[in-house]
C-alpha cells in the first residue's frame, strides 16, 4: 500500500533567519530543542496513561485491601484480605465466572472459525471489492446498545423472531422456548450477538495476513495436488498463525470482560443481575453490581484484581496453545 | 447447457497453482458473502422496521419486515420525553467523542513522530512500554478510576468520560508506523537545516504528510468513543443529561418498554456511525487492515 506523496520539502526564505545579534539565545533555544522537546512530545501520552491508566490499576489493589463502601464513608479501615476471602467463598463470584466462560466459548471459537471463512471469500479478485470488505463491518460501527436491544426482542420468548424461525422447522410449536430462563439458551442468545458483532472485524484482520502470503507457496501446493480446501488449511490458516494468536488473545480479553451484551439482554437493564437466577451474569456485570448497585467498592476493587489474574492466565494459555496447535507443523 | 457445464471445469484447470487472491471469485464466493451481508445487516434494517412501526410489529408473527410509516410519530416521542433529554444526550455524545478524537489525533501524532524521527536517548524502551501498554485493559483499574474521579470532583459530568480516554497507546503505536515509512527523514532534516524548530516541522510537514492515517485513527476512534457504554453508564447514569448510549439504556430500563420508542431512539444513534461508515468505509477497512487493536 503506498502511501500518499510526501509534500516538497519546506524551504524557509533566507530573510526569516536572524541577524547575528541573536546568535547566543537561538543557539539555547535549538539545544532545548534537541534535548528536551521530543520529551514534551511523547510527555502527554505518559503523563495522561499514568494517571488514568496506570495509577488506577495499582490504586485498584489498595481499594481491594480497604472497606470502602459508598452507603457508609465512616467505615473505611484497611481490611486486608478479607475481600478476597469473601470472594472465595462466593457463590455468586462462581457463578458468574461459570457463565462467563460459558458464554467466552460459544462466541470465541465461532467468532474466528467463521471469520475465517469470510477472510477466505474475500480473499479473491471480487468484483465490487470493497463494497463487501465495508459491509462486513456493518456490525463494528453499530453501537453494541442499538444492536442488542434489538436482540433482545429477537429472543422474545412470545412472539420473537428467533422462536418463530424454531417453530418453522418444528421445534416449540406448542411451547415455545424462554430463551432467558435457562442458562445454555440465554449463554447461546448472548454468545451470538457477540459473534454477531466481532466475525466481520476478525476476518478483516485474516484477510489483511491471508494477502501478505507469498504467492509462489500456493503454486508449490497445486503441484502436490492440493485442493482449496486442502490450500486454506494446510497453507493459508499456518501462514497467518501470528495474526491468529492476536485475534484469540483479543477475543479473550475481551470475552472475559464481557458486559454490554448481558446487561442490555435483560428485560430491565437496571437490575444488572443477569437473569432472575443469574443465569447469564458475568464477572464485568457483577462488578458493576457489587460497585455501584450494593455500593462495597472494596470488594468490586477485589473482584476486578481477580478478573486481571484469570485474564492474564487464560490469554496466556490461549497463546501457547494457539501456537503449539499452528506451529508444530513447521 | 452443456457450454456451460464444462466451463467452470475450464475455469479451476486455469486456476491451479494460483494464489486465492488472484484467483476470480465465483458465484460460490458472492453468495457466501451476500449472505453473510444479510445476517450482518438485518439486525439494523430490523431496528428500523420496528422504528418505524406501531405496537404492534415487535410481536407480530410471522415478523413484519416491511417498514412502517410510524417514524416521525416514534421520533416524536422520544424527542419529547423528559423535554430535551434525548436530544441533549446525543449532543453530548457529540462532544465526548469530539473532544476525545481531536485529543487522541493530537497527542498520538505528536509522540508518534518523536518516536519514528526524533533521536533521544531511551526512544527505544520508551516505545516497549506504550507497546506493553496496549494489552492492558483499561476496564481493569475501573474501582479506583472512580474514586479517582470522585476526587478531583468531576463524577456525573462529562469531563469524567472524556479524560481516561484523552490518549491511547494503539494511537501512539500507529501514527508511529505510519510516520516511519510516510515521512522520509530527509524532509524532516532539512526543514530543521533551515532552522525550523521541532514543533514547527510537526506542525507544517509531518502533520499534512500523514493526513490518510489521521482519517483512519479518527475514524476508529470516534466510532469506539460513540458506542462506550460501560463507563459512561458508571459515570452518568441518573444524571439528567448523560451521553446517548446511556440515555439508550435508560429508555429501555422498567416495567413497561414502548420498544418502537426505544429503537427509534437507537436508531438515531447510530445513524451518525452509519454515515461515518459510508463516507470513510474504505479508511476503516484499512485501518483496521493494518492491524487495529481497539479495545
Amino acid at each position: 500500500m503506498t502511501h500518499s506523496a510526501p509534500p516538497t520539502p519546506a524551504t524557509e526564505p533566507a530573510h526569516h533567519r536572524k541577524p547575528k545579534s541573536g546568535y547566543k539565545s537561538r543557539n539555547w533555544l535549538h539545544r532545548f530543542d534537541n534535548k528536551r522537546v521530543p520529551y514534551l512530545m511523547i510527555s502527554p501520552f505518559f503523563l495522561l496513561f499514568a494517571l488514568f491508566g496506570l495509577f488506577p490499576i495499582v490504586f485498584n489493589g489498595i481499594v481491594a485491601m480497604r472497606n470502602w463502601r459508598l452507603d457508609d464513608p465512616a467505615l473505611d479501615g484497611w481490611a486486608g484480605f478479607a475481600n478476597f476471602e469473601r470472594l472465595l467463598h462466593d457463590e455468586d463470584f462462581w457463578n458468574a465466572l461459570v457463565n462467563t466462560f460459558g458464554i467466552f466459548v460459544l462466541s470465541t471459537v465461532p467468532q474466528l472459525l467463521i471469520a475465517l471463512m469470510v477472510a477466505n471469500l474475500l480473499n479473491r479478485r471480487l468484483r465490487a471489492n470493497s463494497f463487501w470488505r465495508v459491509g462486513v463491518l456493518l456490525p463494528y460501527v453499530t453501537p453494541v446498545v442499538a444492536s442488542t436491544l434489538v436482540f433482545a426482542i429477537i429472543f422474545a420468548r412470545d412472539n420473537g423472531m428467533a422462536n418463530w424461525l424454531l417453530s418453522l422447522v418444528g421445534f416449540g410449536q406448542d411451547a415455545p422456548l424462554d430463551w432467558r430462563a435457562y442458562k445454555w439458551s440465554s449463554w447461546i442468545a448472548i454468545a451470538t450477538m457477540v459473534n454477531w458483532k466481532w466475525i466481520g472485524y476478525n476476518a478483516l484482520l485474516y484477510l489483511s495476513a491471508m494477502q501478505s502470503i507469498p504467492k509462489d507457496v500456493y503454486e508449490a501446493a497445486a503441484v502436490d495436488g492440493a485442493g482449496p480446501w486442502r490450500q486454506l488449511w494446510r497453507i493459508t490458516v499456518p501462514m497467518i498463525q501470528p495474526v491468529l494468536i492476536f485475534t484469540v488473545v483479543l477475543s479473550t480479553i475481551g470475552g472475559l470482560q464481557l458486559f454490554n451484551e448481558p446487561m442490555l439482554f435483560e428485560e430491565n437493564p437496571a437490575a444488572a443481575s443477569g437473569g432472575s437466577d443469574h443465569q447469564w451474569q458475568t464477572i464485568a456485570q457483577l462488578i458493576y453490581k457489587v460497585g455501584w448497585k450494593d455500593l462495597n467498592l472494596g470488594y468490586a476493587a477485589a473482584m476486578s484484581w481477580a478478573l486481571f489474574l484469570i485474564i492474564l492466565i487464560v490469554a496466556a494459555l490461549n497463546a501457547v496453545a494457539t501456537n503449539r496447535l499452528g506451529g508444530g507443523r513447521r | 447447457m452443456t457450454a456451460t457445464a464444462t466451463r467452470p471445469r475450464k475455469r479451476s484447470l486455469k486456476n491451479i497453482g494460483r494464489a486465492p487472491q488472484d484467483t476470480r471469485g465465483s458465484w460460490h464466493t458472492y453468495l457466501g458473502l451476500a449472505a453473510f451481508l444479510a445476517l450482518s445487516a438485518f439486525p439494523l434494517y430490523w431496528m428500523f422496521v420496528i422504528a418505524t412501526s406501531d405496537d404492534e410489529a415487535v410481536s407480530q408473527i410471522p415478523p413484519s419486515v416491511v417498514p412502517g410509516d410510524q417514524l416521525m410519530e416514534n421520533l416524536h416521542e422520544v424527542f419529547t420525553m423528559q423535554q430535551v433529554y434525548f436530544a441533549a444526550s446525543l449532543i453530548n455524545s457529540f462532544i465526548v467523542s469530539a473532544a476525545v478524537t481531536a485529543s487522541t489525533l493530537f497527542f498520538c501524532s505528536m509522540a508518534g513522530f518523536a518516536f519514528a524521527k526524533l533521536r533521544f536517548p531511551g526512544r527505544d524502551k520508551l516505545m516497549i512500554v506504550v507497546i506493553l501498554t496496549l494489552t492492558i485493559p483499561n476496564q481493569l483499574g475501573i474501582v479506583a478510576l472512580y474514586i479517582l474521579m470522585g476526587k478531583f470532583g468531576w463524577n456525573g459530568t462529562l469531563v469524567s468520560v472524556i479524560v481516561p480516554f484523552l490518549v491511547s497507546a494503539f494511537g501512539v503505536f500507529y501514527m508511529r508506523q505510519f510516520i516511519m515509512q510516510a515521512v522520509p527523514d530527509e524532509l524532516v532534516e532539512s526543514a530543521r537545516m533551515d532552522g525550523a524548530l521541532t514543533m514547527r516541522v510537526y506542525w507544517s510537514i509531518v502533520l499534512p504528510a500523514i493526513r490518510p492515517a489521521l482519517a483512519v485513527l479518527g475514524l476508529l476512534t470516534f466510532v469506539a468513543t460513540w458506542n462506550e457504554f460501560q463507563w459512561p453508564l458508571i459515570q452518568l447514569n441518573g444524571t439528567p443529561f448523560p451521553t446517548s448510549m446511556v440515555a439508550l439504556s435508560d429508555l429501555a430500563s422498567g416495567n413497561y418498554v414502548i420498544y418502537r420508542r426505544v429503537l427509534a431512539g437507537a436508531f438515531v444513534a447510530t445513524v451518525p456511525l452509519l454515515v461515518l461508515l459510508l463516507l470513510g468505509g474504505r479508511q476503516i477497512v484499512r485501518g483496521i487492515m493494518e492491524g487495529a487493536v481497539k479495545s
